[in-house]
Order: structure tokens, then C-alpha cells, then sequence
């Protein structure tokens, strides 16, 4: 008996009109009658939208010029947000002191750019986090050297951000630890943290924004002031902490228990097993829904706007009633959404790198 | 090295350990064996304590087991452990693994700690892995790991709960002989198995367990030729054929 040996055919090349661009849209949308007709009215439903759309970004569009010009035009006036942009990004800040806002911006940009790229481990992103707040605040509140600016000067983007990641920055490792004390052993931190989750989760945020407002300083001792900023910052960081604390909740329950009983095996204690090796895996399961809580808190903040504050959207209203520039609020408002877009999704871009890079670990 | 006295543990309202008494001297090795549900996987994680009994004693090289938060983590230091589904920390690597316990508990240098790993890596035939993920090993290769890790602890007695019923035929033998060879280096060892040569072949003492008792506690040669107990037969004629 002889072995024969298999060997498979070579391939073939696809027979013609299989393949490409033209094989693709003749599938996808001309398969029959149905789907052409569909196609075609698609089409035209998407032209009568997006060609005044278009006209009115662009085409009409006023880039440089003063009201007069504006008005004139068909289009939009973008020549109106160019010349209000200082009011947009610092408010009502004092404008002989602008670098200083500008220049914690600048950190702002620094620090977030290192940790997107990793170039620092997460032990001095912390720290770089918490320096920039420190220095963020000196540099906007002054003191110490600085002319001080009340929080009542504080407005346009530059509040917004300050709000937002401060924000985050707070709310996070708040959530996480009451995530923890929610699933505590001690009943009295369990019940405690499931309070706070509960009755913060239970009152909408722009009742906890007046509350900040109005109830904090009944409560504080008579010789602490804080100012309006401040208040509202801490209203904004109970919710936000509340609803990452369930986020965070997930993810620890997800987590398997023969992890927990590994670690306290090797003779871990309880932070050691949390921090090294529970928390880690918690986080990564859950880092979407995380990154979609950070996306709302920034989303969020706009509503300071209530107790009077003028933060990013607010100094964009506030800038449409300019009796220079009347009649130009569309403007305004389509500037505050595209940069908020940008910022929001520049966030969710960075959650979804850092998903993929977990996600290599399970391959 | 353990004493066990008159140990006992609830589940709410049932009765998991029923009187435990066992003592094991230092080096010997003793293999608990018993149909499951009988309480063996629970009268071994009383002795590192992930699981609390509620009454009797459980002394492991001197220290009670009780409250005393100081206790449980001196006695944990001491007291490797293996579990049925590995349990590998699937966020870090091989290597990270293993020095997780050296550096946080034992507060060793970082070089000093991968050094030990690296020579445990080695003994248990998988140092070229020590970059790679718990996921991407076989089952095989992740119980060895396991056992490395606890290893690197230097622990003076070593737990094994099932250590090789969640693997593939082809990979039981593979954890089985690094087993052997700790047997034969004087490690005093517990191991719930139903591998019964390998029980045959490194056990000082077999513990047959049934419905939460210790029913039968005899030397290998006794245990399977001359059974005492009834139960013990019908169980061993069960499994052995
Ligand atoms: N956390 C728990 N809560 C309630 N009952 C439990 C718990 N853990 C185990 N039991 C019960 O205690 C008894 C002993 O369980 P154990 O896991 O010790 O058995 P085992 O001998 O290891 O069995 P197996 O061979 O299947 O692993 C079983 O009847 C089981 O149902
Ligand atoms: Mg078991």
C-alpha cells in the first residue's frame, strides 16, 4: 500500500464582480427593487437636510466681519463667537490675568496628553492629578502671592472644566470607597454607605445643586466661607460619587470569589487583596459605564447655570444677549455643543484604548 | 503542626462538620478523600481559615485560629493553598503572580522576590511562560503556576483542594508529578484528591470523610487492601472501578 499525501488546491481567484466598492453598494443597498427605491429616497432625505445645513455652516457662512456683515448674510456668523471667544473660555475673568487661567489650561492639557499616552505609571498619574487641582486653583483663586479672584469671576470654560475634573477627580475614589462600604461586613459602613448611594441617587441634581447652595452653609460653623464655586462643586461630586459607586458595585460583584479567597490565602489583608488585586479587575470590567459616568458629569455640570453661575453654556447665552451682537444665540449654541461633542468624545475614544489594551490580556 | 479538636461548622442551619478531631505532625502527608458534599473542601479551608467553624479549636503550628485578625493573617503566611479552579490573579502576569506575595506580605525586594520566582517557575517546568497572562496557559500550566505561587510564599504546609478534578486527562499527571516531588521534599501536605495512586503512593494517612464526619483515618497500605468501615468500601469500590 502506498501513502499518498494530501495536498489541497491552490486558491482561486474570486470570479469577477465578487469583490470592491461596486460589489459592496450593489449588496448593501441596490439588491432588488425595494432596497434601490429605498436607497434613492434615502439619499434625497439626506440631501434636503444636509444642503441648507451645509450652506448655513459654510457656504453663507460669515468667518470674518462685524454684526452689519452678519446680518447681511444668509449664513452663520461665526465672526460673532471669534470675537466673543475670551468671554466663551474665561467668563467674566479678570482679562489683565488671563494667563493665569490659561496657563492651568495649558496643565490641563499636559497632564491629560501623559496620561493618554501612559507615559507615567498610575502611581504618579495620581499625583499629577492632584498636583494640577492643587495648582489649578491657586492659578484661577489666587492668593498666596496672587491677586485673588472671587469664584463670583469664574465662568465660561474654564468653570465647566474645573467643575468637570475636579469632579471626576473626587468623585471617583469617593464612589470606589463607598462601592466598597456598601458590600462591607461592618453593618454600620455598609448602612451608612448604602444610604448615601440611596438618597443621593433619589433627588435629582439640580435639587442637589440648590441644596449646595442654600443648605451647606447651615451647616457649616459660622467662620467657614465657601465660596459659591466651591459649594456646588461638592453637590456635583456626591451625585456623580453615587452613581459610580453602583458602576463600581458592578463590577465587584462580578468579580469571582476564589479571587478573594487566593489573595487572602497568600496572607493579603483586606486593602492588599481590594487595591491589588479586586479593584484592578473591578475597574477594567466596568470601564465603560465608567467612562459614561465621567461623560455625564461633564455634560452635567451646564447645570450650575440655575443658582447663577455662568459656566461654559451659560457665558454662551449670556454672550448671545450682547447688544453688539444680537440674534446670533444659533451660533453660540452649536459652538458650546461642538466643543462639548469633542470633549465627550475625546473622553469615550480614551476608554475605549484603554478597554483594548485590558482586553489583550484575555488572548 | 495542625490539631483539630472537636471541630465543628453550620451552614445556616446545616451541619457541615460534625466533631472534626485530626492531628498532623509536622511532615506528614495526608490525603482526605469522601463522595461529594461530605465536607472535605470545608474541613480544609478551616485551616487557613476562609472558612469559620463555630465551635472547637484549630491549632496550626501553635496559633489558635479565632478571631484575632493577627492570627488568622500569621497562620495564612504559614499555609499554602491550591484550589480545584486555580484561582490565578487573571489581571497580572505569570510573573507578577507570583511575586504578589513575596513583596506585599513577606515585604521582599522586588529583584529578590523575581529571582524565587523565577527558580519556582523553573521547578515546575514553565519558566518560559512568565510573561504571558493566566488566560493564555492551559489548565495544566495554570495549577503549576498555581503551585508556584504558593511555593513562593515558603509556606510550611501546603492545602490542595481537588488540584486536578477541573483538568484534562492529559494534564493530571503534570500537576500530579510536581505534587510528588514537594511529597517527597518533606512539605507537610493536606490534598483532597480522588487521584487514588497518587494517594497510594504519598500519603502517610488517608482521612475518608462522609456526611460531615471523619469516618475512616487509616495508612494507605490498611486503606485500600483491609477498609474498616463499610462505607468506606462501598466508596472506594465506587471509585476504583
Ligand atoms: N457556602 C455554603 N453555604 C451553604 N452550604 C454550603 C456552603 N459551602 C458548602 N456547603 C455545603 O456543605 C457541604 C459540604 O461541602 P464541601 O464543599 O465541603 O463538600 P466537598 O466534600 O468538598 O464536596 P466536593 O467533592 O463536591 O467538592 C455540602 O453539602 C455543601 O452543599
Ligand atoms: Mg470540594
Amino acid at each position: 500500500m502506498t501513502l499518498s499525501v494530501f495536498q489541497p488546491a491552490p486558491d482561486l481567484p474570486p470570479p469577477p464582480g465578487q469583490t470592491g466598492l461596486w460589489r459592496f453598494v450593489r449588496e448593501h443597498f441596490f439588491k432588488d427593487a425595494t432596497s434601490s427605491v429605498l436607497t434613492v429616497l434615502g439619499l434625497l432625505f439626506i440631501y434636503s437636510i444636509a444642503e441648507p445645513l451645509f450652506s448655513w455652516f459654510f457656504l453663507d457662512a460669515v468667518f470674518v466681519g462685524d454684526a452689519k456683515t452678519c446680518n447681511q448674510a444668509d449664513g452663520a456668523c461665526w465672526a460673532f463667537v471669534g470675537s466673543q471667544v475670551k468671554l466663551f473660555l474665561f467668563g467674566p475673568f479678570p482679562r489683565d490675568i488671563l494667563w493665569r487661567p490659561s496657563l492651568a489650561g495649558g496643565l490641563l492639557a499636559a497632564v491629560f496628553a501623559v496620561t493618554a499616552l501612559r507615559l507615567v505609571s498610575v502611581r504618579y498619574m495620581v499625583l499629577l492629578w492632584c498636583a494640577l487641582v492643587l495648582v489649578s486653583y491657586w492659578l484661577i483663586g489666587g492668593g498666596y502671592g496672587l491677586q485673588p479672584v472671587p469664584s463670583t469671576k469664574w465662568g465660561g470654560l474654564m468653570l465647566t472644566l474645573l467643575l468637570a475634573v475636579v469632579g471626576i477627580l473626587f468623585s471617583v475614589p469617593i464612589g470606589i470607597m463607598l462601592a466598597l462600604g456598601r458590600r462591607s461586613k461592618f453593618g454600620t459602613i455598609s448602612f451608612l454607605s448604602t444610604a448615601i448611594i440611596e438618597g443621593t441617587r433619589g433627588i435629582p441634581l439640580i435639587t442637589i445643586i440648590f441644596m449646595a447652595t442654600i443648605l451647606l452653609p447651615l451647616f457649616l460653623s459660622d467662620g467657614v466661607q465657601l465660596g459659591t464655586v466651591f459649594r456646588v462643586q461638592i453637590g456635583i461630586i456626591l451625585f456623580s460619587s453615587a452613581y459610580i459607586a453602583e458602576v463600581v458595585r458592578g463590577g465587584l460583584q462580578s468579580i469571582n470569589r476564589g479571587q478573594h479567597e487566593a489573595a487572602n490565602a497568600l496572607g493579603l489583608s483586606y486593602w492588599q487583596t481590594t487595591g491589588l488585586v479586586i479593584l484592578p479587575q473591578a475597574l477594567a470590567k466596568v470601564l465603560s459605564p465608567l467612562i459614561g459616568r465621567c461623560i455625564a458629569l461633564l455634560k452635567d455640570t451646564t447645570l450650575v447655570i440655575v443658582i447663577g453661575l455662568l459656566d461654559f453654556l451659560g457665558i454662551a447665552k449670556a454672550a448671545a444677549q450682547n447688544p453688539e451682537w444680537l440674534g446670533f444665540e444659533a451660533e453660540a449654541l452649536v459652538f458650546t455643543a461642538a466643543v462639548f461633542w469633542v470633549m465627550c468624545f475625546g473622553l469615550s475614544r480614551y476608554g475605549r484604548s484603554l478597554e483594548k489594551t485590558g482586553a489583550e490580556k484575555n488572548h | 503542626m495542625i490539631e483539630l479538636i472537636d471541630v465543628n461548622k453550620w451552614y445556616g442551619h446545616f451541619h457541615a462538620l460534625k466533631s472534626i478531631n485530626l492531628s498532623i505532625g509536622k511532615g506528614e502527608r495526608i490525603v482526605v478523600c469522601g463522595p461529594s458534599g461530605s465536607g472535605k473542601s470545608t474541613l480544609i479551608r478551616c485551616i487557613n481559615r476562609l472558612e469559620v467553624h463555630q465551635r472547637g479549636k484549630i491549632i496550626v503550628d501553635g496559633v489558635e485560629l479565632n478571631d484575632q485578625m493577627q492570627n488568622i493573617m500569621a497562620v495564612r503566611r504559614e499555609v499554602g493553598m491550591c484550589f480545584q479552579q486555580f484561582n490565578l490573579f487573571s489581571h497580572l502576569t505569570i510573573l507578577d503572580n507570583l511575586i504578589l506575595g513575596p513583596v506585599w506580605v513577606r515585604e521582599m525586594p522586588r529583584r529578590q522576590a523575581v529571582n524565587l520566582a523565577m527558580s519556582f517557575l523553573e521547578r515546575v517546568g514553565i519558566a518560559d511562560q512568565q510573561n504571558k497572562y493566566p488566560g493564555q496557559l492551559s489548565g495544566g500550566q495554570q495549577q503549576r503556576v498555581a503551585i508556584a505561587r504558593s511555593l513562593c510564599m515558603s509556606p510550611k504546609i501546603m492545602l490542595f483542594d481537588e488540584p486536578t478534578s477541573s483538568l484534562d486527562p492529559e494534564m493530571v499527571k503534570e500537576v500530579l508529578d510536581v505534587m510528588e516531588e514537594l511529597a517527597r521534599e518533606g512539605l507537610t501536605m493536606i490534598c483532597v484528591t480522588h487521584e487514588m495512586g497518587f494517594a497510594r503512593s504519598i500519603a502517610d494517612r488517608m482521612v475518608f470523610m462522609d456526611g460531615g464526619e471523619i469516618v475512616e483515618e487509616s495508612p494507605p497500605s490498611e486503606f485500600f487492601s483491609n477498609p474498616k468501615m463499610d462505607r468506606t468500601l462501598s466508596f472506594l469500590n465506587q471509585i476504583l472501578h
